[in-house]
Order: structure tokens, then C-alpha cells, then sequence
């Protein structure tokens, strides 16, 4: 089957740039599966694990929202923040996590909630990519940041 | 001879001193610039990205002219709406002022029907010098903005067009190319240009959950980070430009030292001849 180009761009950087055959992403309406030649689409994205097959091989990424425009076979997702698995430190993660929850806890206004929530799906999708890849490949710790 | 060695020994240590200045500046804004350059190489990727997305969008066929979202809907241009992003401080060189006169050049034929919303000193003190209506004032932006700076500045914009106040909203900034080269740039921000479609591209985008929810997310999103991606532009221009500005003050006061040091060494000569031949008249007369 021919590959389509995925581009995930963050306002930092370019965080991945390849030909793929499978993507799955989390998008705002439920989960969707993007083949090749997939119909012109936009839509908004969740917090959430991305999935890429490329060449047979699945990687896991982590999205914190955005967009995701396809046209013309080629898929652009416009991420808040997006990280491969090997980029989350995975104890950073864990203590993100912890602090948020306590933020839904604790919060006072609806606002606060929402935002406290928000940053607890954020944080969940980045620990389940880093616990993904530790399942999957076991790589020795790298220095956080 | 009329400038004395002492006067000239005077003015050499005063030049001396404004190029250790101006050195120093030039070695700040060279560190400055390295990250500032940074920051706006890395975050063009995703405002182009963005800029192409919301230009396919506005090429699309209008399915219902009703339910047009505000950001989008197009009329024509009477009354129009400036964003000046300017440095606040000078000794940039010509920045400035070539940012000030395109902008200045650019609202000028909308007379009181142009407002600008100047983000940055220089460009409100000459909007305001040139008497043009500034609805709104930012100053002491970081130099390592984060978008929450610009959130405000966004809001204003999209509030005035979304409540048809203005009919278009234009950005100027001073766009970075390398390190000596900075354009004065203006672009329109709202509307969003349609881009040129090919036929088979313009068949409708497939919205989910649904178009006007999708634009109402992506619309202020797109307006923000034009706005901060244009911020970062003008810091690392601003940089680049104090940089070269302040190198070459400095190696033209190296210049200037040098030369005051041959004219004050002509002069010391001149004085000890004269004072040779005092001495070897006087002897003469003497001896005579």
C-alpha cells in the first residue's frame, strides 16, 4: 500500500517528519484511523496516545491537543505539545500527574477544574507512551530535560 | 597648533570609553540574538503550517452563507486595523524606522478610519507622533516571550473584527532573514487569505466534531500564533540588528582613535621641534 506523508509540528519544532502507512490519533470526537488517501478532514485533537505504523514497525507518541488536517495525502497535526516515547521522562511524568490530581481535588471554581482536568489527561497520555515503550523496549534512563 | 596634545589625549580616552561601550552592547545583543534567532526559525515551521491550513480553509466553497464563522467572513476593506511590532528600545540601526515608515506608509491613505495597536515603544511613540488613532499600548515584552504575552493583543484584534469595527487586520514586524538582513514586512491577518486551490482540492474538508466548533477552535489559535510568531521575528531582527549596529560603532570609533592618535603624535612632534629650534636659537643668540 502506498504511505502518506505525516508531519507533526509543534510550535518549537518539527517533531516528526516521515512517510507512514497507519495513523491513529485521538481525535476530539473519539479515536480515528487514517489510511492513505484518506478524504480532506480537520479536526481537533484530545489529549491523548498517537499511534504511527511506518515500514510495519509501531512507534507511540504522545499529543496534548491540536489539529489534524489531511489533504491531498499528506496528514498535518498542529500539536500543542507532542513527544515521542523515548522523549518523556517517565518520573517527570508520574509527579505531573500526582500534581493534578490533586489540582481536581483541590479546585475551587469551575475554571480551575477545567483546566486542572485538562492537565490530568495531558499528563496521563505522556505516562501511558513512557510505560508503552518501557513494556516494549527497555532503554536505560537519559537525563531529564 | 591649535588642539592641544592634552585636549586630543582627552578626546582619544573619551572615544576609547564609547567603544568599550558600544562593544559590550554588541557582545549582549550577540547572545541575545542566537536564542532569539532560534526561537523564530523554530517556530516558523508551525506558523506557515497553520498559515497554509487557514488558507485552504477560507479556498473551500461556502457551503452556507449564513454560517459563516465571524473570523472568516470577508467584506470589503474601509476601516482597517494595525498591529506595529516594534522593539522598545533603539541603537538598532535603521530597524526601526524602516518598520515605522512602512507601517506609517501603509495606514496613511485610511486617515481616521485606520487604528493601530502598537505593541512595543518605538512604534507607539511614532504613531502617536504622527497623530494616528493607537487603541492600544504593550510594552516591556520579555525577550523570551511566551504566547500568553500576545493573548491580549489577540483578543483585541479578533474582538474588533468579529464585532465589525474593522474590516481587515494587518501585522507589520520586521521579518528576520540572517543576521544582517531584516525586512520590513505587513500582512494580513484577518481575513485569511484563500489560498489557490487546485479543483480536485476544493471538494470540502470532512469536519469533525463539526465545522463551526473546529473554527472556533482553530481560529484564535491561528490569530495568536501569527501574532507571536511575528513577535519572535522582530526580537530576533531587533538582536540581530542592535548587533551589527553596535560592531560597527565600534570598529568606527577604533577608527576614530587611531586617526586622533596620528593627529595628536603629529602634534606632540610639531611642539618638540618648535621647542628644538627655541632652544637652538636661544644657544645660537649665545654663543653669538
Amino acid at each position: 500500500m502506498a504511505d502518506m506523508r505525516l508531519e507533526i509540528v509543534t510550535a518549537e519544532r518539527v517533531v516528526y517528519s516521515e512517510d507512514v502507512s497507519v495513523l491513529v490519533a485521538p481525535g476530539d470526537a473519539g479515536e480515528l484511523g487514517i489510511l492513505p488517501n484518506h478524504a480532506p478532514l480537520l479536526t481537533t485533537l484530545a489529549p491523548g496516545e498517537m499511534r504511527v505504523t511506518k515500514d510495519g514497525e509501531e512507534t507511540y507518541m504522545a499529543v496534548s491537543g491540536g489539529f489534524l488536517e489531511v489533504i491531498g495525502n499528506k496528514v498535518t497535526i498542529l500539536a500543542d505539545t507532542a513527544e515521542q516515547a523515548d522523549e518523556i521522562d517517565e518520573a517527570r511524568a508520574e509527579s505531573a500527574l500526582e500534581r493534578a490530581r490533586e489540582r481536581v481535588e483541590s479546585a475551587s471554581s469551575d475554571m480551575d477544574l477545567e483546566r486542572a482536568l485538562a492537565s490530568m489527561r495531558r499528563s496521563a497520555a505522556r505516562l501511558g507512551v513512557a510505560r508503552r515503550r518501557r513494556r516494549r523496549s527497555p532503554r536505560p534512563d537519559r537525563p531529564a530535560g | 597648533m591649535a588642539a592641544s596634545v592634552r585636549q586630543l589625549r582627552r578626546r582619544i580616552r573619551s572615544v576609547e570609553n564609547t567603544a568599550k561601550i558600544t562593544n559590550a552592547m554588541s557582545m549582549i545583543a550577540a547572545s541575545k540574538m542566537r536564542r532569539a534567532q532560534e526561537a523564530a526559525l523554530s517556530s516558523r515551521p508551525y506558523s506557515d503550517r497553520l498559515h497554509d491550513l487557514l488558507a485552504d480553509l477560507a479556498a473551500q466553497p461556502k457551503e452556507d452563507e449564513d454560517n459563516v464563522h465571524p473570523l472568516l467572513d470577508s467584506r470589503e476593506i474601509e476601516r482597517v486595523e494595525m498591529i506595529l511590532i516594534t522593539p522598545d528600545r533603539g541603537l538598532t540601526g535603521g530597524l526601526n524606522s524602516n518598520i515605522n515608515r512602512a507601517a506609517g506608509q501603509f495606514v496613511s491613505p485610511y486617515g481616521d478610519s485606520a487604528r493601530v495597536i502598537a505593541v512595543g515603544r518605538k512604534g507607539r511613540d511614532f504613531m502617536i507622533r504622527y497623530g494616528q488613532n493607537v487603541r492600544a499600548v504593550f510594552t516591556d515584552i520579555s525577550d523570551r516571550p511566551s504566547i500568553t504575552d500576545v493573548t491580549p493583543v489577540a483578543r483585541l484584534a479578533m474582538d474588533s473584527y468579529a464585532n465589525r469595527e474593522v474590516d481587515a487586520v494587518y501585522i507589520a514586524y520586521a521579518r528576520f532573514v540572517n543576521t544582517t538582513l531584516q525586512q520590513a514586512t505587513i500582512d494580513q491577518l484577518l481575513p485569511v487569505q484563500p489560498a489557490e486551490l487546485r479543483p480536485q482540492e476544493q471538494v470540502g474538508y470532512i469536519y469533525e466534531p463539526d465545522h463551526m466548533q473546529v473554527l472556533s477552535d482553530l481560529l484564535p489559535r491561528y490569530v495568536e500564533m501569527q501574532i507571536f510568531h511575528a513577535l519572535l521575528e522582530g526580537i530576533a531582527s531587533e538582536q540581530s540588528a542592535r548587533m551589527v549596529a553596535m560592531r560597527s560603532a565600534t570598529d568606527n570609533a577604533n577608527a576614530m582613535v587611531e586617526d586622533l592618535t596620528l593627529v595628536m603624535n603629529k602634534a606632540r612632534q610639531e611642539s618638540i621641534t618648535t621647542e628644538l629650534l627655541d632652544i637652538i636659537g636661544g644657544a645660537a643668540a649665545v654663543g653669538a
